[in-house]
């Protein structure tokens, strides 16, 4: 049984404008210790995904459909048990070290509160975990900085007590939404294979939300293609990156400036982000498409497929 | 070969900061945020900035660029030293030299509509223009740059990031002007719409015969859009040379440091990043020897007491001690 | 397939389709709609057009005027002082027996002009102040910053009693006076917003035109923190209203037989025991009436300009 499973998910916000289709019918499963990346541009409903998760969605949205964790519906949990699923089985790492931590409350009391709460230890037992994940993470002298405030910790050091807090009540998923695109790439390097090292460790599950392909294919061994918020393709990371089979992905991945051939002008995407004021009735790529034909402004292709599933009505032969 | 068009050397830029001070009238504490940066530019060339954030890098194109003062240092444009106290100087520095911004959003006034955002540099560098002849340059120009007429009227707001940023990169060059300074331009875009601008830049810089000087974070953008690169850290040059030579063969401890950190969108190549340990230094206390010696994994005792210089052949220089020896 | 049929379906069309279905519209003329739609505050605009028309023209149906003393009803103000269409006094008379009503008119054309040129013109200083605090910074700043504290120690009433010792007590100084008293009104959030204004890209793309500081921040700037100074001129409108009255009611305000509401509810609240009730009852509705539509319209605007909600 996979831990999460996310079934034809769909939200909308209401605005002065009407609707905004931020999601629409996403479905993927997310098994014990797998690591799985969602990448998507801006827009694409990526981070919608994370929030629907954690129940933190915006008050003018809308969700249908079912995130299932180990078989309940998170979307209509009451929030007394939604809470306690949150804090204890899911850790959540936002881009912004800084918004997720109080910075009035010193590390070992922001820390060590939740495992207090929620798993019923003393106040010196607390003290023992959080040092031990402070370790764990990392952080150099940990033992002293314990009594420290946020703000007296560089940005790469605030994202690991980030990830700290994630992990203190060992959770059995984690969701990763863009760890590290507010860090430079020395740090996103230390930070990333920090992730990885604890995730071999623990076994836990991880969803790592991105826009950064080199970050995927450094990290995950499966990967969700997310384009105005339908998924593009769904596939094993090996094979999405060796032989992509939507044509938004091929397109991505040429568009990426890559460090060691600098040759060839890069593959632009033509055209602009869709427009989600409506709901998609054809491929929501098609207008952007350089393989698309009549058929793709009409109809609103199924994923299909197995190990490499695919949401395009043209064979991948065909693709340029 | 011929003189370059842009010539900087020994700039230097410092912030008065006033945290931590005493007393109101103790002096300001200095923040040294460009430290002694140099380099020569060719007409038609683009020169890439990369280094991590706090590095200096946007504040050596703004201090070029005369947004903020620089405290010393001389800027030589087209062989003609710049004082940015005089006006004139000035208003001369920017009929040849532009900016485009990190944020395109924010880089464009919301209350007015594109079209008089695109056509306001007109009216400061080209009087003598008529008000049919800058009408036409404006449309030209947004027309080059892929914004359809019938958007002339509307609000930035209304545009999406790519098309700001495409907006911005209008109003920089509807004066044609022979510098384009770039202050991160892609940074905020999706990866789709970023090669759209770099490409798009890159055919502008052909059909203008512009100069570029591109500072970015990203390796991959700027070894994709430069022909050298200077890489910067604590607001002192550490190795400038192609941007192949760079990505290739880094010479510099520092450079060799973030290049291994950079990832590699394919699966089966594994990097293994360089840890760098170490403190960096306060900008308000700068080291006395070399600036990257708290973090360098090869440093040798030398280094905390002399600054080593840039030095090399012309466009493969790098400021380390164990090059020179 | 039509060719009609085969133009609907291209990528191009979906694209112009999509984006002509955004109509474009300056803030301004979006504001006036989510200000229109606000019934409160339409209504609100009504009656205060309809107090500013009273105050312009309410004296030609006037049969008295507003410093005439009657002497037929003086001394039996409590019987015959009434308000009736008998004799002309629609309102009634005050204490003196002067013509309530035409001195309801006047000292609403006081109180309206008082409020609106001393509340704008205050809103206007206190902006550029603090436009200038704001943009430059440092030394300027700290000036100004200096300056608005050492004012908000200070006592306003004093600074009237005082004002008026030396300079007497006509509507124009009434005016100067208040304008001076209130040119911090609107300093700080004007300041505040420049701040954080001054530090987009935009300002730093002006800069590159060569335009200088003053140029920056009346064609860049102002545009964009005009609905910030419009929402607060709306608010201090009616507060300087308040302040009128308030002073003119601890009779520092306006010299008689010039008046005010603030003047007329005081001489209306002293003789209230007495049994004339009217004497308070006008002009404090005219006050009320007033007050209540500022503050809707001010309402109004505040929901119709504030970005926030957008």
């Amino acid at each position: 049984m996979s831990l999460l499973s996310v079934n034809n998910l769909n939200i909308r916000f209401r605005t002065g404008d009407g609707y905004v289709h931020a999601v629409n019918d996403v479905s993927f499963d997310i098994a014990k210790g797998q690591k799985l990346a969602v990448v998507g541009e801006s827009g694409s409903g990526k981070s919608q995904i994370a929030m629907s998760i954690m129940g933190l969605l915006a008050n003018n949205a809308e969700a249908e459909g079912e995130v299932l964790y180990e078989g309940q519906n998170l979307l209509t949990l009451p929030s007394a048990k939604l809470n306690r699923i949150r804090a204890k089985d899911i850790g959540i790492i936002f881009q912004d070290p800084m918004s997720s931590l109080n910075p009035y409350m010193r590390i070992e009391r922001q820390l060590g509160e939740v495992v207090e709460q929620h798993e019923g230890l003393s106040r010196s037992d607390a003290r023992k975990r959080v040092l031990e994940v402070m370790e764990a993470v990392q952080i150099p002298d940990a033992k002293n900085r314990l009594t420290a405030y946020p703000h007296e910790f560089s940005g790469g050091m605030r994202q690991r007590i980030v990830i700290a807090m994630a992990l203190i009540c060992k959770p059995k998923l984690i969701l990763a939404d863009e760890p590290t695109t507010a860090l430079d790439v020395t740090v996103q390097a230390q930070i990333m294979s920090l992730l990885d090292e604890i995730q071999r460790e623990l076994g836990t599950a991880v969803m790592l939300i991105t826009h950064d392909l080199g970050v995927v294919a450094g990290f995950c061994e499966d990967t969700l293609v997310l384009y105005g918020g339908r998924v593009m393709e769904a596939a094993p990371t090996l094979d999405l990156f060796d032989a992509p089979g939507h044509p938004y992905t091929r397109g991505l991945l040429r568009a990426v400036p890559n460090i060691s051939d600098a040759s060839a002008s890069l593959a632009a995407i033509p055209g602009s982000p869709p427009n989600q004021t409506r709901a998609p009735v054809a491929c929501p790529f098609a207008p952007r498409c350089v393989d698309a034909i009549p058929g793709c402004h009409q109809t609103l292709p199924e994923l299909t497929g197995d190990r490499q599933q695919r949401a395009c009505i043209r064979p991948v032969e065909e693709l340029t | 070969m011929t003189d370059p068009i842009l010539s900087v050397s020994d700039l230097r830029v410092t912030f008065a900061i006033n945290q931590g001070k005493k007393w109101p009238w103790s002096p300001a504490n200095a923040l040294h945020a460009v430290n002694g940066v140099g380099f020569d530019l060719h007409r038609g060339k683009t020169l890439g900035i990369v280094g991590e954030s706090g590095c200096g890098k946007s504040t050596l194109i703004r201090a070029i660029a005369g947004l903020v003062t620089p405290s010393g240092g001389t800027v030589q444009l087209d062989g003609r030293t710049m004082d940015y106290s005089r006006r004139a100087d000035m208003q001369e520095l920017r009929r040849r030299m532009q900016m485009i911004f990190q944020d395109p959003i924010a880089s464009l006034n919301p209350r007015m509509t594109i079209r008089d955002i695109v056509a306001e540099p007109l009216t400061y560098f080209r009087p003598d223009m008529s008000g049919a002849e800058r009408k036409r340059a404006t449309r030209e120009m947004l027309d080059r740059v892929g914004i359809p007429e019938r958007n002339f009227n509307r609000f930035p707001h209304e545009f999406s990031g790519g098309q700001c940023q495409r907006i911005g990169i209008a109003r920089a060059l509807v004066s044609t002007p022979q510098v384009l300074l770039c202050d991160e331009p892609v940074s905020a875009l999706d990866v789709s719409i970023q090669a759209q601008v770099i490409n798009l830049l890159k055919e502008l810089q052909d059909e203008m015969g512009l100069t570029l000087v591109f500072v970015a974070h990203d390796l991959g953008v700027v070894r994709h859009i430069s022909d050298d690169v200077l890489v910067m850290y604590m607001g002192g040059v550490m190795e400038r040379a192609p941007a192949g030579a760079v990505v290739d063969t880094p010479r510099h401890p520092y450079s060799q440091a973030l290049l291994s950190a950079v990832p590699v969108p394919d699966p089966r190549v594994k990097t293994t990043p360089q840890v760098l340990n170490g403190d960096l230094p306060s900008p308000l206390n700068l080291p006395q020897g070399c600036l990257f010696q708290s973090r360098c994994p090869k440093r040798i005792d030398a280094c905390r007491s002399i600054r080593p210089e840039l030095k090399g052949p012309e466009n493969a220089k790098v400021a380390c001690l164990l090059e020179e020896t | 397939m039509s060719t009609a049929k085969k133009q609907m379906n291209a990528p191009a069309y979906a694209e112009a389709a999509a984006e002509e279905m955004i109509t474009s519209r300056s803030f301004w003329a979006d504001a006036r709609q989510r200000f229109l739609k606000n019934r409160m505050a339409v209504v609100s605009v009504l009656m205060l057009v309809l107090l500013v028309l009273f105050a312009i023209f309410g004296h030609s149906l006037a049969q008295w005027s507003y410093e005439e003393i009657d002497w037929n009803v003086l001394g039996k103000v409590k019987t015959e002082g009434g308000p009736t269409l008998a004799n002309g006094h629609y309102f009634g008379v005050d204490e003196l027996g002067r013509d309530l009503y035409a001195r309801v008119v006047q000292g609403s054309q006081t109180s309206l002009l008082v409020g609106f040129l001393a509340g704008t013109a205050s809103v206007i200083l206190g902006s550029v102040l603090g436009a200038t605090a704001g943009y430059f910074g440092g030394r300027t700043d700290q000036i100004i910053m200096g300056a608005y504290t050492i004012w908000l120690s200070i006592p306003y009433i004093i600074f009237f009693v005082v004002w008026q010792a030396f300079f007497g007590r006509s509507l124009t100084q009434m005016i100067l006076v208040i304008i001076l008293v209130n040119w911090t009104a609107g300093l700080l959030i004007v300041r505040g917003q420049v701040m954080m204004l001054k530090n987009r890209e935009f300002v730093d793309a002006a800069r590159m035109l060569g335009m200088s500081d003053f140029a920056i921040i009346f064609k860049h700037l102002m545009p964009n923190i005009l609905w910030v100074i419009v929402i607060y001129t709306s608010i201090v409108i009616p507060e300087v209203i308040m302040m009128e009255s308030l002073v003119s009611f601890l009779g520092v305000g306006i010299q008689e037989p010039n008046t005010s509401w603030g003047a007329l509810i005081s001489e209306g609240a002293r003789t209230m025991t007495f049994g004339t009730l009217w004497q308070l009852a006008f002009p404090a509705a005219f006050f009320v009436i007033a007050q209540v539509s500022l503050y809707y319209i001010g309402d109004g605007l505040r929901d119709a300009l504030d970005p926030k909600d957008r």
